[in-house]
């Protein structure tokens, strides 16, 4: 694990691996995507129930399913920087949590809009929603709480302490809420919206709902890229290897 | 040899925490004042029928008791941050955690036991039926040792700022979900007159996990802060 994680302890070498990987995300990201897109919101059948207002499935649940996805890499990213003191891994988490903010955020409006037409209400306090609701001020509380320090090293730091207390809690705070909703008398809504998820989803959904769940995830992993490669280059600028960086490349962009 | 001093640490550790505490009763004072004030106001502002009250008290009492919690958190480790014996605690010659353990149990014996004498009367003030009492207090008695140590991870990670208070309850209230659901099913079930066991074995759970397990996240969270 050391050997293989040492080299990039190196913020140049992140830097470099980066740059190297960035286009391999955002390109066939901003492809996948945009294929998906336009193949679930143009080309998919209409629901037999829901008729095209289902369609926002294929923004919803990505979201909802990269917002826990980002959340376990910004925590495997505060245990390497807890574990190893590495301080690429502390910049990573301040990438990948701004970034799941919005995944959760999207996933939490996309349902809203979503409940309106299906459920006739705004908001519902179902398990899935209540458990969103509850990771999206996890993820908030990360923010906050390195905004915090003045130090930002120690705000990281202490960041990465949150976002793994947080990991071990996700398990337990999902299961309660299921709990807490099963327990509580479920309004005909709830039951609903239980019996409309059940069924399988079809071939000719499922295929461009896939294709929007890789598209999210290339093009949000790009975001996690670009935005760590801007805080490595910020915290960095004084050093000699990112002036040439820097310089090197307006001087490409000058003879071009 | 070095568990007998381990246990020396923590015993004098634990008689200091008490005597300084005892110096500034209003500091333990005022979390159970705010409590009291807040049920006093909730059938002020939804309505005196004894039949809603009876329904909301389970929520009002341990919402209630949350929020105070976390007024009365920040005590753990601040004034010791301040005077710099937070410093002299790490580096004191046992393990950490155990100093850690003290200080929660210390907190958690000065919270939580007025928080248990004055059960019944919050239970009385609110209308709770009377079968579900003792499963109010079996939640309040399981409950509040989670309190203080998922609180004291919150703590110790704001310690260092000035203005920690709300960020402290931003930290801390979703982690602290999980106890509010499982309590307040407890007291419900118990309330309904059916066997509330379920929820409180759910509780005793949380309980052996958090407080085995948070002296290591207050120990990292503290390095950090007192760098």
């Amino acid at each position: 694990m050391w050997r293989w994680l040492h080299p990039y302890a190196k913020p140049e070498a992140t830097f470099r691996l980066n740059q190297k990987l960035l286009p391999w995300f955002a390109v066939p990201g901003i492809i996948v995507l945009a294929v998906g897109i336009i193949w679930g919101l143009a080309f998919a059948p209409a629901d037999y129930q829901q008729g095209d207002s289902y369609r926002i499935i294929f923004t919803h649940v990505p979201a909802a399913m990269w917002s826990m996805g980002f959340y376990v890499g910004m925590a495997i990213a505060a245990l390497i920087a807890i574990v190893w003191q590495i301080r690429t891994a502390e910049w990573a988490i301040l990438a990948i949590a701004p970034v799941g903010a919005v995944l959760t955020f999207i996933s939490l409006f996309t349902g809203a809009v979503w409940g309106k037409p299906m459920w006739g209400t705004w908001w519902e306090w179902d398990a899935r929603l209540t458990s969103q609701l509850i990771l999206f001020f996890l993820y908030l509380g990360v923010l906050a709480l390195y905004a915090a320090f003045e130090d930002e090293r120690t705000g990281a730091k202490a960041a990465g302490i949150l976002a793994l207390i947080g990991v071990v809690n996700i398990p337990i705070i999902h299961y309660s809420v299921y709990w807490w909703n099963t327990l509580h008398q479920q309004s005909t809504i709830t039951q609903a919206i239980t019996r409309l998820e059940r069924p399988s989803i079809a071939d000719e959904m499922l295929w461009p709902l896939l294709t929007c769940i890789l598209g999210f995830l290339l093009v949000s992993s790009a975001l996690v890229i670009m935005r760590l490669n801007n805080e490595i280059l910020k915290r960095e600028i004084r050093r000699p290897w990112a002036q040439q960086e820097l310089t090197g490349h307006t001087a490409e962009g000058g003879q071009s | 040899m070095a568990k007998i001093r381990t246990a020396t640490i923590l015993t004098a550790l634990i008689k200091r925490d008490l005597s300084v505490a005892m110096r500034q009763r209003s500091d333990l004072l005022n979390p159970i004042i705010f409590l009291l004030v807040v049920i006093t106001l909730f059938p002020l502002g939804v309505g005196p029928e004894p039949e809603i009250l009876g329904r909301i008290a389970p929520g009002v009492i341990w919402v209630s008791a949350l929020l105070s919690a976390l007024l009365g958190l920040e005590r753990l480790f601040r004034d010791d941050f301040r005077d710099g014996a937070l410093e002299q605690m790490l580096l004191l010659p046992v393990a950490t955690e155990w100093a850690i353990v003290g200080k929660i149990f210390v907190h958690w014996l000065l919270s939580a036991a007025p928080l248990l004498i004055l059960a019944p009367l919050l239970a009385l003030l609110l209308n709770l039926p009377q079968e579900a009492w003792f499963t109010l207090w079996m939640t309040l008695l399981l409950g509040t040792p989670v309190l203080s140590s998922v609180g004291a991870i919150g703590v110790a990670l704001t310690v260092s700022l000035n203005k920690g208070g709300a960020l402290l309850s931003l930290l801390l209230l979703p982690l602290l979900v999980p106890l509010l659901i499982f309590a307040t099913a407890a007291i419900e079930t118990a309330a309904s007159g059916l066997p509330a066991l379920g929820p409180l074995a759910f509780m005793g759970a949380i309980l052996v996990l958090t407080t085995t397990l948070s002296p290591f996240a207050v120990h990292a969270a503290l390095r950090v802060s007192v760098n």
